[in-house]
């Protein structure tokens, strides 16, 4: 545990920051430019892979292991959601032949 | 047969259950068995307390209790003392003639069965009001028998008219109640309770001319105007003759436009001390007493006629009390519970026999037809034109004598009622049963005596009215006046503040003859002007003189009331209903659903099922969420 955390503290942590920074803003990014449903899905989970790398970092740094815990509920938390997700988009793919979102538009006004 | 006291309301009601559930089913023979026997079985309860009671204190009979509230207590007893059991026997006795006339009166309606559960109920309420040892149990009593009033004027109330008088009976009395309960709520107040027994005694320490006491007993003489009718509430009673017959000779003739007087009289101590209440009592009991006497000398309907001739005795009554003559007024409830059930009772059996004709006009010559209805009837009217020795010449002559010893005046006024009620009441009889037949051939046909089941009632009454003054007749004439002594320990504490009548016996002689030869004097007016000279009062069409239209339009009552209470009612609930409901609440109700469909027409633009464009409008928010808590904080 002291090897990894050390290994951990060997990069500061500011550049921790700055990447998750803009690990999740291409994910946002993605989310918003993307048509493509499998595409806005990865960039989610983009987002959250950026989250847990920071959680682990400032685990790492303020010694504390409840933050590292945590990552373990995100990744859990993500793996069921990629089932259900990937599920819906199966479904979508099969009524629609495409699994662009923007033909999921039915459901207005 | 005290403790069996609770079986006196119970028999009635049971009556009622048993009618009510199987009124239409259960053969008309069985319901009217049931409700007179109900009826009848109380009289024989109620006669068994008669003959058993000779306490002079009331006896208090605990059943449950009812209320307990903080300070306040209100048991569920019974009060019996002389009062109490002669109001029982008139309701029971009477009750039960008046069941049995039903049987035969009724047997061709329809709502047979409804009509007895209703009298039944009446019944029970009415015996509640009497026996109830405090004033929240009469009240249950005067609000029940409130009700089976209204039940029984509207009886036919596919007619609208009728439905009409009972809503105006309804209300009119509500008034009233509101003035009672008033009373009531101001006894908790100022004696700590409701019941009698505690009260009496406390008030009986006050000083005369106290002003609560004066407020109560105005409050209570409220309710008393409303339910026996007196100025100006009277105008529900004429009206109430839309119910059956039997109805107006029970509840709005014997029993419970009395209650008012019964309860004046059971609270006679705390009117004792109220001087400027009794006074108001005795003015509006005699303005009652003659404007309606005046009224009934015009009207061509023959229960009408009844009608306000029971407003006048009613005003008698409080006249005697307003004076303080307690026994007096009792008494002529009494004597007037028999005359004017047998007279109501006499007029039915007239407009059964008329095919429900009960206009006079149409009637005349009926004295060989209906030679029973036509011999008690007599007696009734002799009875309540004060003849000797009829009942109603004790009973008013007391009260009389007890004016003429308060105030001269008032005592002229209320003889020339009296003279008056001699007039009206043998014009009726002349009219009725007199000269030639003035209705349809077909009528004439059918005219009939009425079955045996209604002429025993009248013939029972008729030997009541005869005989029942002499249970009061006065010393002067010889009498001991047993009433008087009977119902002395019940007046104790407000006779020895008032003291006794103090006539001497040429005073009296001097006063009976003048009413006697007055109201000679006035059947022998009825006679010339009836028999000897033919005259029958002219068709609603013709021109009348002036004072002879205002009589015969009742003073114009009703017209006044609806000018200065239902006209201004009426429009201010139009402003109510156009400006503050429909143009005030609705438009406030209405326009908080436009608005908001308005405002969603164009919010719901938003949703347009682009996903790109919900996530785009999350992550805005999530960025506007950001920047909101960072510059907060």
């Amino acid at each position: 545990m002291d090897n990894i955390t050390s290994t951990i503290q060997v990069v500061p942590l500011n550049h921790y920051i700055l990447l998750s920074a803009i690990i999740f803003s291409i994910g946002v990014i993605g989310v918003l430019i993307r048509r493509n449903a499998i595409i806005i899905f990865m960039c989610v989970e983009l987002m959250l892979n950026a989250v847990n790398l920071l959680l682990v970092a400032f685990s790492a740094y303020s010694g504390d292991a409840s933050g590292q815990v945590f990552v373990f509920f995100v990744m859990a938390l993500a793996a069921a959601e990629v089932a259900v997700g990937l599920a819906i988009i199966v479904m979508v793919y099969r009524n629609t032949s495409s699994i662009d979102i923007n033909v999921l538009n039915r459901l207005k006004w | 047969m005290i403790d069996l006291v609770w079986l006196i309301p119970l028999f009635p009601f049971i009556g009622f259950l048993i009618n009510g559930l199987g009124r239409n089913f259960l053969p008309k023979v069985v319901i009217g068995s049931i409700a007179s026997l109900a009826v009848l079985a109380s009289f024989g309860v109620s006669l068994g307390i008669f003959f058993e009671f000779n306490a002079t204190e009331p006896v208090i009979i605990n059943l449950f209790d009812w209320i307990k509230v903080g300070g306040i207590d209100i048991p569920f007893s019974f009060q019996i003392d002389q009062l109490s059991i002669l109001m029982l026997l008139i309701i029971t006795g009477i009750g039960s003639l008046i069941h049995i006339y039903s049987v035969g009166y009724m047997s061709h309606d329809a709502g047979f069965g409804k009509f007895f559960a209703y009298l039944n109920l009446f019944v029970f309420f009415m015996l509640l009001l009497v026996l109830g040892s405090n004033y929240v149990i009469m009240f249950i009593g005067w609000e029940g028998v409130g009700l089976c009033s209204y039940l029984l004027i509207g009886f036919w109330y596919t007619n609208a008219n009728y439905a009409d008088a009972a809503k105006k009976a309804f209300i009119m009395n509500r008034i009233g109640d509101l003035g009672f309960l008033l009373g009531v709520f101001l006894i908790i107040s100022t004696f700590g309770s409701v019941s009698f027994a505690e009260i009496f005694p406390k008030a009986a320490g006050m000083i005369s001319g106290d002003a609560t006491l004066t407020l109560i007993t105005i409050l209570l003489f409220i309710g008393a105007i409303g339910k026996s009718a007196q100025l100006p509430l009277f105008t529900w009673l004429p009206d109430a003759m839309a119910g059956p017959t039997p109805v107006s000779a029970l509840i709005h003739a014997a029993t419970m436009v009395t209650a008012g007087i019964y309860m004046i009289a059971r609270s006679n101590i705390l009117f004792t001390l109220s001087p400027v209440t009794m006074s108001i009592i005795a003015v509006i009991g005699l303005a009652t007493a003659i404007i309606a006497a005046i009224i009934a000398l015009t009207q061509t309907d023959i229960k009408k006629v009844l009608a306000y001739s029971t407003v006048s005795q009613l005003g008698y009554m409080f006249l005697g009390l307003g004076v303080g003559a307690y026994t007096g007024a009792f008494f002529h409830v009494l004597t007037h519970a028999f005359f004017k059930a047998l007279l109501f009772l006499g007029a039915g059996s007239v407009i059964h026999a008329m095919s429900d004709e009960q206009d006079m006009r149409k009637m005349g010559g009926l004295k060989s037809k209906l030679p029973i209805t036509f011999f008690t009837m007599l007696m009734g009217t002799l009875a309540i034109s004060g003849l000797p020795p009829f009942a109603g010449f004790f009973s008013k002559d007391e009260i009389l004598a007890h004016v003429y010893e308060h105030n001269k005046l008032l005592w002229i006024i209320g003889l020339l009622g009296a003279l008056l009620t001699a007039f009206y009441m043998f014009r009726m009889m002349f009219l009725t049963f007199w000269g030639s037949f003035r209705g349809t051939e077909e009528q004439k046909h059918h005219l009939h005596e009425s079955p045996i089941s209604m002429t025993l009632p009248l013939i029972i009454l008729a030997v009541l009215s005869v005989v029942g003054g002499f249970i009061g007749v006065p010393e002067v004439l010889g009498g001991g006046h047993w009433l008087s002594h009977y119902l002395a320990p019940v007046f104790e504490s407000s006779t020895s503040k008032m003291g006794e009548l103090a006539l001497d016996h040429t005073t009296e002689y001097m006063l009976m003859g003048i009413s006697v030869g007055g109201v000679v004097l006035a059947i022998l007016y009825a006679y010339i002007k009836y028999i000897k000279n033919n005259h029958v009062p002219v068709l609603d069409s013709e021109p009348r003189s002036a004072l002879a239209k205002i009589s015969y339009s009742k003073f114009y009552f009703d017209e006044f009331y609806n000018a200065i209470i239902q006209k201004p009612l009426d429009a201010l609930s139009g402003f109510f209903y156009k400006v503050i409901d429909k143009s005030g609440i609705d438009a406030l109700v209405n326009g908080l659903g436009k608005g908001s469909i308005e405002a969603s027409k164009t919010l719901r633009l938003l949703q347009t099922g682009n996903v790109g464009f919900y996530i785009f409008a999350m992550v805005i928010g999530v960025i506007a969420l950001l920047l909101y808590s960072f510059f907060k904080f």
